[in-house]
């Protein structure tokens, strides 16, 4: 049993569980042995293996009483942005080293209360502000595809962990595409959903507008049973979206009208805006998301050509906003209430007080490269005399992309095209142009604008072997008929089942 | 319109950010190189466009909720202070501000 423990989703692991085939306490022994044994990826920033034994022993008698969900004694382990008592939380920022918060996330929560147990927490790009994860403050994550290529980003460690076998699942955030991204550089299924979906209580703000958390897995399935227990409305988050408790795995199997046993997704109308499929879009890329395309049409779709005229907008657009909105967001690191100060700041000569002198030594000191620009972008865009030509600017063209979509939305039902115009890059490649790396994020960034969930699913491979992730959108809302869709496209396929060799 | 060297440092204080003078080059090339890539959204005609602070106002209302003003948060003052810098009987300490 223990060597094929690795090889289970939480759904395939939730049925072992209950039918006791496996305790609880087995599979995260088993996998925290796996966790020791693949430190060289850089996935997490820290463990607990004794605390995640009580609850793997808490989960096992859970069971025992006749008290357990699908996904009681399921290990999985949190993106270091989510808030944790137990464990600490960086953000995978210097700013943060050694803090512990005084409360938990509340998916940290709801997962908890759901019987998950917490492995630890995974690396990522500070502040969640970067694609490869070389922004880390800590570690380099390697993808365990080619350990020599980056995992993506921001979520990087939980995206790399997944695909490892060292978790069946993970928590991510997406704000400009850090679920889709990493999961499409590592050959993994993740959901952003639709804003307001998951509680943003207890995860560490970037740019709150967009900010959404989401499962990430080997399959749409196991995102529907870790969506479920993760979302849901929070009287603590301001934007939390007012709607009742969702069964997005009931929805996922719920058939659509006329389908049959060969063609389940007949009637589906599948997008395609020809702006996500630009001469620049790597060969191989464009090849194995047109193949994934292809088996959609076999299941039943109909692909219709659609229009987003302003996908390459949507760069600057989100590098204004996500800036601006972090730049709010981080003022709170003052090196007052928590976290890092300078222990040596004070210059008599200067013109600034001893106060000031502390704030700005302690924030260069405890931030990195590529959050400081982001501070100072967001800083400017704000400031005084600018703010009308950039950020007003930025939020009225958002409103015209978002409208972009609903316009396609009256011809599809959902949109489909690549996640990233490439596959994962070599570590180092992008390192000293942030603007570079800006650009490879321009098919996640209209959906994150909109606020619209969207989802990467396993297509294929592509040069060197690495995997291609075919992108989909959905409407507001439409997190069923998304996972529905892939659910469909993996119980057609095996692409999700593919693990990286020597692992 | 590129920026200076001057805006930089203007910006930085803003942001409370001290930068050294190798940092404060390299920001200025890699701001000016960011900006390059903003120059064509401001071609785009937008007047008469609501802007989209938050996502779902595009199709729906938003309305910003509201709770009784009551004390909702127990007392945790000394888990709230553990990772704090500086403390002294249950205050945060500060460098002097008032000579």
């Amino acid at each position: 049993m223990s060597a094929r423990l690795e090889a289970m989703g939480v759904a395939e692991l939730g049925r072992a569980l209950q039918d006791r085939q496996v305790s609880s306490v087995e599979v995260t022994q088993h996998l925290l042995a796996r966790i020791a044994s693949h430190e060289h990826l850089g996935a997490f920033l820290s463990t607990d293996a004794d605390a995640a034994l009580v609850q793997a022993r808490e989960a096992d008698a859970r069971r025992a009483r006749g008290d357990a969900g699908a996904l009681t004694g399921v290990p999985i382990a949190h993106k270091d942005i989510f808030v944790t008592r137990d464990l600490p939380t960086t953000a995978g920022s210097k700013m943060l080293a050694g803090y512990r918060s005084p409360f938990d996330a509340t998916i940290v929560t709801r997962l908890a209360d759901a019987g998950v147990v917490s492995l630890g927490k995974l690396n990522c790009d500070e502040f969640a502000m970067g694609s490869s994860n070389e922004n880390s403050a800590y570690q380099i994550v390697k993808n365990p595809w080619d350990a020599s290529r980056v995992p993506g980003g921001s979520s990087g460690g939980s995206a790399a962990a997944v695909a490892a076998r060292l978790l069946p699942a993970s928590t991510g955030t997406d704000t400009g595409g850090s679920i889709r991204q990493p999961a499409s550089f590592c050959g993994i299924t993740g959901i952003k959903p639709t804003y307001g979906v998951c509680s943003r209580y207890g995860m560490i703000a970037f740019a709150s507008s967009l900010d959404q958390a989401g499962p990430m897995a080997r399959s749409a399935e196991d995102c529907a049973l870790l969506l479920s227990a993760m979302s849901g409305f929070d009287e603590r988050d301001a934007t939390s979206a007012q709607r009742p408790p969702q069964d997005f795995h009931a929805q996922m199997l719920q058939a659509r009208p006329g389908a049959t046993a060969t063609q389940p997704l007949k009637g589906l109308r599948i997008g395609l805006p020809k702006e996500f499929f630009p001469d620049a879009l790597a060969q191989d890329v464009n090849g194995a998301v047109r193949a994934a395309l292809a088996e959609f049409e076999k299941l039943g779709a109909t692909l219709v050509d659609v229009s987003l005229p302003r996908t390459e907008l949507s760069i600057p657009v989100y590098y204004i906003i996500a800036p601006a909105e972090a730049s709010s967001n981080l003022s709170r690191f003052d090196g007052v209430r928590y976290g890092h100060r300078a222990k040596d700041f004070f210059d008599p000569a200067s013109k600034l007080s001893a106060l000031e002198q502390m704030y700005s030594r302690t924030r260069a000191e405890g931030f990195g490269a590529e959050v400081k620009r982001r501070i100072m972008i967001g800083t400017y865009v704000l400031s005084h005399g600018y703010y009308d030509a950039y950020y007003l600017q930025a939020q009225k063209l958002r409103r015209m992309i978002a409208d972009d979509f609903q316009a396609c939305f009256q011809a599809c039902d959902v949109i489909a095209g690549p996640v990233a115009p490439t596959v994962a890059w070599k570590l180092g490649d992008k390192g000293d142009d942030p603007v570079k790396a800006y650009l490879a994020d321009i098919f996640t960034l209209p959906g994150s604008l909109a606020g619209l969930p969207g989802m990467s699913i396993p297509a294929g491979f592509g040069e060197g072997g690495m995997p291609v992730g075919l992108q989909l959108l959905g409407n507001y809302f439409q997190e069923g008929q998304l996972l529905h869709a892939a659910h469909a496209f993996q119980q057609a396929t095996d692409w999700h089942q593919r693990a990286p060799s020597g692992t | 319109m590129a920026l200076t060297s001057d805006d930089v440092s203007r910006i930085a204080h803003l942001a409370r950010l001290e930068l050294k003078p190798d940092e404060q080059a390299a920001m200025l090339q890699q701001l000016n190189g960011f900006f390059s890539i903003v120059e064509r959204m401001s071609a785009v005609d937008t007047r008469g466009v609501e802007p989209l602070y938050t996502p779902l106002s595009a199709v729906q209302q938003v309305n910003l909720r509201l709770r009784d003003d009551m004390v909702t948060e127990a007392n945790q003052r000394e888990l709230n202070q553990r990772s704090a810098p500086a403390v002294e009987d249950g205050l945060f300490l500060v460098p002097q501000v008032i000579e």
